[in-house]
C-alpha cells in the first residue's frame, strides 16, 4: 500500500476551510499566512487555565502519576501522531527512540552503582541523550523510508525489538536485564525537580512546547510539503521536492519530540530498563495515539490520559489480572467502531450536532478525487 | 396518611440505630492496610499465585486481625519487571495510602522497590520473595526488610553435597539475570573452596526457549550439569536435554525443582531423579511444625499444590514477621513508624522450619536446605532432606571482606 | 542487478561463510554439525508459521499481527487434545483447525467490512492479539505446558555419524517442514484455487471482473494461513513448550522472516526461514551473548540493500 492511501485507510477528513465561491487563490493561500495568529478560542484559555492550575487542587498521586505521566506518554505518542498522523508513516520504533535518550541520560548522568555512569553535569547527559537519540531516530528513518504503510508498521517493531534485545543482552553499557535505576532530574534554583509539583510543572512545559512546536510546524513549509508527501509522493516528486530527504527529516523531527519526552518518562519512573523499551511499551504508544485520534496532536494527550487512568484504575473496577483484556477492548472498540479514535467520535458527534457549517468543508473536501 | 406516619418512625428509627452503629464503629481502631505485591502476569505467573496464597496464610491464621485492629490487605500485580513494580508499589503507597508494604517477588523488581523505598522514609517495606543479594548487600535502605534468605544464602551446602557425590567438573547452565547469579556464587564459592572445578558456564537469556545449542556444547568431561532455570525455562530445558540423549545427572537452582516444576503437565519427570538441590524449603521435611505448615496451607487452598511451594513458605515468612512486629508494637505506627521498625529489627521469626534473625542490614540469617528429589510409593516426584543447615548469614561465613556479590564473571575457577 | 554486483555480493557474503565452515568443521565438527541440524529444524518450524503469515499478506495486504495468538491458540487446542485422545495426529488436525475457524470467523465478521483499509486492519489485529491471549491466560492459566512428542518420536536417536546422537522428533520437523512448503507449492500452482489466489495476488480488482468470488477466495486463504499458524502451534507445543509470551515471540519470528525473505513469496518465507534458523542457532552455539541481536543485525542489513526482501516483488 502506498502511503497516499493513508487517507482512504483511515478515512481522515483534515479540515480545509474551503470559502464557498470563492477563486481558488485567496482560499488556498489562506492556511499559510495564519501561521500563529490563530485566534485563542475560549476553550484554549479554560484549558490552559485548568492544567496551570490543576496541582493547587489535585493530589500529589494525581498529580505526579497521572497527570505527569500522562503528559510524558502524550509526548512520546504525539511523535507519532505526527509522523504517522501527518506524515503517513506509522513507526512502531518512537519508543525505541525515547529509550535510547533515557539510557543516554541515565548512562552519560549518574545513575545507581551497579554499573558506572560517567557522572557528566545534567544538562550534558539531557543534551548528549537527546542528540544520540535524534541520531538513532535519523538512522531508523533512512532504514524505513523506501517502506511505506504496513511495511514501515512491521520494519520499525523490528528495529524495536533489535534494540530491547541488545540493550537486555549488553551489561557494559546497558546493564542488561536489571537496566539503570535511581535516574532523577537535578535539584535546581532549590527545587527538586522530581517532587511532584515542580515535574509536574516540568512535564507541562515540555508538553506545551512539544505541542505548539508541532501545530507550528504542521503548517509552515515543511509540515505542508509533508502532508503533500503523505497524500502523494509521486506528484511531490515531481514538484521537485526531494521526497526521501523529508521524510528522513521527520523521522528525525518526530525523534526530537520522542527524547524529550523519553527523558520526561526515564526521570518520571526513576529507572530505565529493556522491559521500558520491549514489545509491549511499542504497542501501548500506538494504542494510545490512535486512542486519542491522529487527526489532532492533542489526540495524543487524550490518548495518554484515557490510558493511564486504565492502567491505574482498572484494578479497582475489574482484576487487575485482566487489564490487558480492558486494554485491548477498548482499543478494539475504537478502531472498528470510530474512524479516528476519541478525536473522531468528537468530531462525528460536533458534525451531527450543528445542522449547516458543519456539513459543508467535509463534503466538499470528500468531493476531492484521489489520484492512486 | 396514616400509612406514612409509621413509615416515618421506622425511617428515624432505623437512621439512629445506623447512627449509633457507625459511631460504634468509629470508637475502635482504624484497620491497618498492608499492600501485598506478587508477579500475577508474566514468566513467575503461577509462583506469584503461590505466594499470595502464602501471604494470605499468616493472615488467616490471625483470624485477620493484629494487635486489635484489621488487617485490610490491598493486592497488586507486576510481570517480573521492575518498572511495573515501582509503578504498582508507588499506587499502593501514595495512592490507596498503605501503611505497610509486602512484596515483590523476584529479584530485579526487589533492587528497584528498594531504591523506590528510599523516597518514603516513613512507609515500612518488606520483600516478597525476591532473593538477589544485592538488594540488602549494594546501599541497603533503612526501611527495607527482608526476613527471607536471599538466592546465594539458598546454596549454601550444595557444593559439599556435589563433592560428596563425586562430581569433581560441573558445567553452570543459568539465567542471565541477578538471581542466578547469586545462586551459582552460592554454589561455586564453597565448590571451588573444596576442589571442584567449574570449566564452562553458560549464561542464557531469561525466556529463551531453544536450549539445543547450550546442550550442544556440553563437554563429554562434566561430571554434572548445574541448571538454575525457573519456570518455563526449566521445563523446555529438562524436554530438550532428554529428546537429545543428554544423561548427565543435574544439580538444581531453589526454583528449578520447586513444586511447580515437578508437577508440570508433562512426561519428563522421571529424569529429575536424583537431583540434589539447594533451597529454603524442603517438601519432606519431618518436623512437626513444618506438617502443621502443610496442613494448613492445603486447608486453606484446596486448589493450591499438593505441597506449598518455595514461593508460598516465603511470602508466609515475611507476611508473618510483619504481623508479629505489628503484635509487638501494639499496633502503634505513629511517629513514622520509627517503634515498628526498632521491633521489626529485634525480631525473631519463629517459621516451620527454624528461626529468622536479621543482621545489620535487615537481611535475614536463616535456614537452608541440601535437598535430593526422590519419587514415592505413588510415583509422584518430592524432595527429601539430605541436610539441614541453621544460620546461615548473608556473607556464607565468609569475612564480608573477601565476600564477592555474583555476576557473569564471578567467582571464577575453571 | 549487473553481473559484477552481483559477483561481489556473491563474493562478501560467501566468502566468510565459507571460512568460518571450515574452521568450525576443524575445531569440533559434532557442535558444527549439530548446529546445522539445530538450525534447519527450527527454520521448518519458522517456515510452517511464517507460511501461513506471508499468504494472508501476499493476497490480502493484511499484516495479521494476531498470527501470533493463533499459534497460541492452535498449541493449547493442540495438547488438551492429545491429553484427551492420545493421539498426536489428532492434536495437529485440531490445533490447524482451531485456527483455521478462529481466522475464518475473524475474515468473515470483521476484515471483510474493511476493504482496502489495510492499516485499520492490522490496527484491529493488534487489537484482538491482545484480548486473544488474555483470554487464554485467564482460561488456561499462566503455567508451563509441555506436550510429549508420540511415541514413535520419542527419545533420542543413536548411532548417526559424527554427532551420535540426535533428537528423533526435532529430526522429524525436518521432513515435516519441506513436506508442507511443497504441499503448499502444489496448492497454489496446481490447483484452481491457488490459480486464483496468485491472480488475486497480481491483480485483485481483475480477479473479480473475471467472476470469481473474491470473498470466498479471501476467506480460504486466510483460513489456511490461519490454521498453518495452528499447526505450528501444536509442533511448537512438544519442542518449544507452550507458555504466554510465546504468541509475541513467534509473531516477530514471523515478521522477520518475511520481511528477510520477501513480503508475499511462500519461497521466500523458505529462504527467509533458512537464514533467520540457522543465524539464531549458530549465534547461540558460537557467540551467545549476542545471538539475538546478531539476527536482527543481518534483518538491518538485508533492509538496508534490498528494502523488499531478498524475494520480494514490489506491491
Amino acid at each position: 500500500m502506498s502511503a497516499a492511501n493513508w487517507r482512504g485507510a483511515m478515512n481522515v477528513q483534515t479540515p480545509r476551510p474551503v470559502a464557498p465561491g470563492n477563486p481558488r487563490a485567496g482560499a488556498a493561500h489562506e492556511p499559510r499566512a495564519r501561521r500563529f495568529t490563530n485566534p485563542i478560542r475560549p476553550r484554549h484559555v479554560v484549558v490552559l487555565a485548568f492544567l496551570l492550575g490543576y496541582p493547587w487542587f489535585a493530589t500529589p498521586f494525581f498529580t505526579f502519576q497521572i497527570a505527569a505521566q500522562a503528559l510524558a506518554l502524550g509526548l512520546i505518542a504525539l511523535s507519532l501522531t505526527f509522523l504517522g498522523g501527518y506524515g503517513g508513516m506509522i513507526s512502531l520504533a518512537q519508543m525505541t527512540v525515547a529509550g535510547i535518550a533515557g539510557y543516554m541520560v541515565a548512562i552519560f548522568g549518574s545513575a545507581a552503582a551497579d554499573n558506572p555512569s560517567l557522572g557528566w553535569p545534567w544538562w550534558l547527559a539531557v543534551l548528549l541523550g537527546i542528540a544520540i537519540a535524534v541520531v538513532a531516530a535519523t538512522f531508523i528513518g533512512w532504514l524505513s523510508v523506501r517502506t511505506e504503510g504496513i511495511y514501515t508498521i512491521m520494519i520499525t517493531l523490528a528495529i524495536g525489538v533489535a534494540f530491547y534485545y541488545l540493550a537486555l543482552q549488553n551489561y557494559a553499557v546497558f546493564n542488561g536485564f536489571q537496566g539503570k535505576q535511581q535516574v532523577f532530574p537535578p535539584t535546581l534554583a532549590g527545587v527538586y525537580w522530581r517532587d511532584p509539583t515542580p515535574f509536574y510543572y516540568l512535564a507541562l512545559a515540555s508538553a506545551l512546547a512539544g505541542y505548539l512546536f508541532v501545530v507550528y510546524l504542521l503548517r509552515a513549509p515543511f509540515g505542508i510539503a509533508l502532508q503533500g508527501i503523505r497524500d502523494n509522493p509521486r506528484r511531490m516528486h515531481a514538484l521537485g521536492f526531494n521526497v526521501t530527504a523529508h521524510r528522513v527529516a521527520a523521522y528525525a523531527v518526530a525523534g526530537v519530540i520522542a527524547a524529550v519526552g523519553g527523558v520526561l518518562f526515564t526521570w518520571y519512573n526513576g529507572l530505565v530498563t529493556p522491559g521500558s523499551v520491549g514489545t509491549g511499551w511499542l504497542i501501548n504508544i500506538l494504542v494510545i495515539a490512535v486512542l486519542g485520534g491522529m487527526r489532532h496532536p492533542v489526540g495524543a494527550f487524550l490518548g495518554a490520559i484515557v490510558f493511564v487512568l486504565l492502567q491505574n484504575f482498572a484494578i479497582d473496577v475489574i482484576d487487575r489480572e485482566r487489564f490487558n483484556l480492558v486494554i485491548g477492548v477498548v482499543f478494539l472498540a475504537i478502531v472498528l467502531f470510530s474512524r479516528d479514535g476519541l478525536l473522531g467520535w468528537w468530531a462525528a458527534l460536533s458534525a451531527r450536532m450543528s445542522t449547516h457549517t458543519g456539513g459543508t468543508p467535509w463534503r466538499a473536501a470528500s468531493r476531492r478525487s484521489y489520484v492512486r | 396518611m396514616e400509612s406514612r406516619k409509621p413509615t416515618f418512625v421506622r425511617a428515624l428509627v432505623a437512621a439512629v440505630v445506623l447512627a449509633a452503629a457507625g459511631g460504634a464503629a468509629f470508637a475502635q481502631a482504624p484497620p491497618v492496610k498492608i499492600g501485598l505485591l506478587a508477579t500475577l502476569e508474566g514468566p513467575f505467573a503461577a509462583g506469584g499465585q503461590d505466594g499470595m496464597r502464602g501471604a494470605e496464610l499468616a493472615v488467616r491464621q490471625r483470624n485477620g486481625m493484629v494487635a486489635g485492629r484489621k488487617i485490610e490487605i490491598i493486592k497488586a500485580s507486576s510481570d517480573a519487571k521492575p518498572d511495573v513494580a515501582v509503578n504498582a508499589t508507588r499506587k499502593l503507597v501514595e495512592q490507596d495510602k498503605v501503611d505497610i508494604m509486602v512484596g515483590p517477588l523476584s529479584g530485579s523488581e526487589g533492587i528497584a522497590v528498594k531504591e523506590y523505598s528510599k523516597t518514603q522514609p516513613n512507609i515500612t517495606f518488606i520483600n516478597g520473595s525476591s532473593g538477589a543479594q544485592a538488594t540488602t548487600l549494594v546501599n541497603p535502605s533503612p526501611n527495607f526488610f527482608r526476613f527471607n534468605t536471599d538466592g546465594g544464602q539458598w546454596m549454601v551446602g550444595l557444593g559439599k553435597a556435589a563433592l560428596d557425590k563425586g562430581y569433581k567438573r560441573v558445567m553452570v547452565i543459568a539465567e542471565d539475570y541477578a538471581f542466578p547469579y547469586s545462586q551459582v556464587q552460592g554454589f561455586m564459592a564453597e565448590y571451588c573452596r573444596l576442589g571442584g572445578k567449574v570449566p564452562v558456564k553458560a549464561w542464557v537469556p531469561l525466556g529463551g526457549k531453544d536450549y539445543s545449542s547450550v546442550i550442544a556444547r556440553i563437554p563429554k568431561d562434566v561430571d554434572a550439569l548445574v541448571v538454575v532455570l525457573g519456570g518455563a525455562d526449566a521445563v523446555n530445558f529438562l524436554n530438550q536435554y532428554e529428546q537429545a540423549g543428554g544423561d548427565k545427572p543435574l544439580i538444581g537452582g531453589s526454583i528449578t525443582v520447586s513444586q511447580d516444576i515437578l508437577n508440570y503437565r508433562g512426561k519428563r519427570r522421571d529424569s529429575l531423579v536424583g537431583t540434589i538441590a539447594g533451597a529454603p524449603i524442603a517438601d519432606a521435611y519431618d518436623a512437626p511444625e513444618w506438617k502443621a505448615f502443610v496442613a494448613d496451607y492445603k486447608k486453606n487452598f484446596p486448589d493450591g499444590y499438593p505441597s506449598p511451594s518455595l514461593f508460598a513458605l516465603v511470602y508466609y515468612f515475611n507476611m508473618k514477621a510483619t504481623l508479629d512486629g505489628l503484635e509487638a508494637v501494639k499496633g502503634d505506627l505513629s511517629d513514622g513508624q520509627k517503634k515498628y521498625r526498632e521491633a521489626l529489627t529485634k525480631l525473631v521469626l519463629k517459621t516451620p522450619v527454624g528461626d529468622v534473625k536479621l543482621d545489620q542490614n535487615r537481611q535475614a540469617i536463616g535456614t537452608t536446605f541440601v535437598t535430593e528429589v526422590v519419587k514415592d510409593a505413588q510415583g509422584n516426584l518430592y524432595n527429601k532432606v539430605l541436610r539441614k543447615i541453621d544460620n546461615v548469614n548473608q556473607t556464607l561465613g565468609l569475612p564480608p571482606a573477601e565476600f564477592k556479590i555474583g555476576s557473569r564473571d564471578e567467582p571464577n575457577c575453571p | 542487478m549487473t553481473r559484477f554486483w552481483k559477483g561481489f555480493w556473491a563474493l562478501l557474503i560467501g566468502v566468510p561463510l565459507l571460512a568460518f565452515t571450515v574452521w568450525g568443521l576443524q575445531d569440533n565438527p559434532r557442535l558444527f554439525v549439530v548446529t546445522l541440524l539445530n538450525g534447519l529444524t527450527l527454520a521448518s518450524l519458522y517456515f510452517i508459521v511464517a507460511s501461513g503469515f506471508t499468504l494472508v499478506f501476499g493476497l490480502m495486504r493484511n499484516v495479521n499481527l494476531a498470527h501470533g495468538s493463533l499459534y497460541l491458540l492452535g498449541g493449547y487446542l493442540g495438547f488438551f487434545t492429545a491429553q484427551f485422545t492420545g493421539s498426536w495426529l489428532l492434536a495437529l488436525a485440531a490445533g490447524f483447525a482451531a485456527a483455521a475457524v478462529v481466522g475464518l470467523a475473524m475474515q468473515v465478521s470483521i476484515f471483510r467490512f474493511m476493504p482496502g483499509q489495510d492499516l485499520r486492519q492490522t490496527l484491529v489485529t493488534i487489537g484482538l492479539s491482545i484480548v486473544i491471549a488474555d483470554l487464554l491466560m485467564w482460561a488456561i492459566g499462566a503455567q508451563v505446558h509441555q506436550m510429549s512428542p508420540p511415541a514413535s518420536l520419542d527419545g533420542p536417536l543413536r548411532g548417526l555419524p559424527v554427532i551420535r546422537v540426535y533428537s528423533t522428533y526435532r529430526l522429524s520437523l525436518l521432513p515435516i517442514g519441506i513436506a508442507i512448503g511443497v504441499a503448499l507449492w502444489l496448492f497454489l500452482n496446481r490447483t484452481r484455487i491457488g490459480m486464483m489466489i496468485r491472480a488475486g495476488v497480481d491483480d485483485r480488482g481483475m480477479l473479480a471482473a473475471v467472476g470469481v468470488n473474491v470473498n470466498l477466495v479471501f476467506a480460504t486463504t486466510f483460513a489456511i494461513g490461519a490454521g498453518l499458524a495452528g499447526f505450528g502451534g501444536v509442533i511448537g507445543a512438544v519442542e518449544l513448550s507452550m507458555v504466554p509470551g510465546e504468541d509475541t515471540r513467534l509473531l516477530l519470528v514471523s515478521l522477520v522472516v518475511v520481511i528477510v525473505g520477501g513480503m508475499g513469496s511462500v519461497v521466500g518465507a523458505a529462504v527467509g526461514a533458512a537464514i533467520f534458523g540457522l543465524a539464531e542457532t549458530y549465534g547461540l552455539a558460537y557467540a551467545p551473548t549476542y545471538s539475538v541481536v546478531f539476527t536482527f543485525v543481518i534483518l538491518v542489513l538485508v533492509l538496508a540493500f534490498r528494502p523488499l526482501g531478498i524475494l520480494g516483488r514490489p506491491a
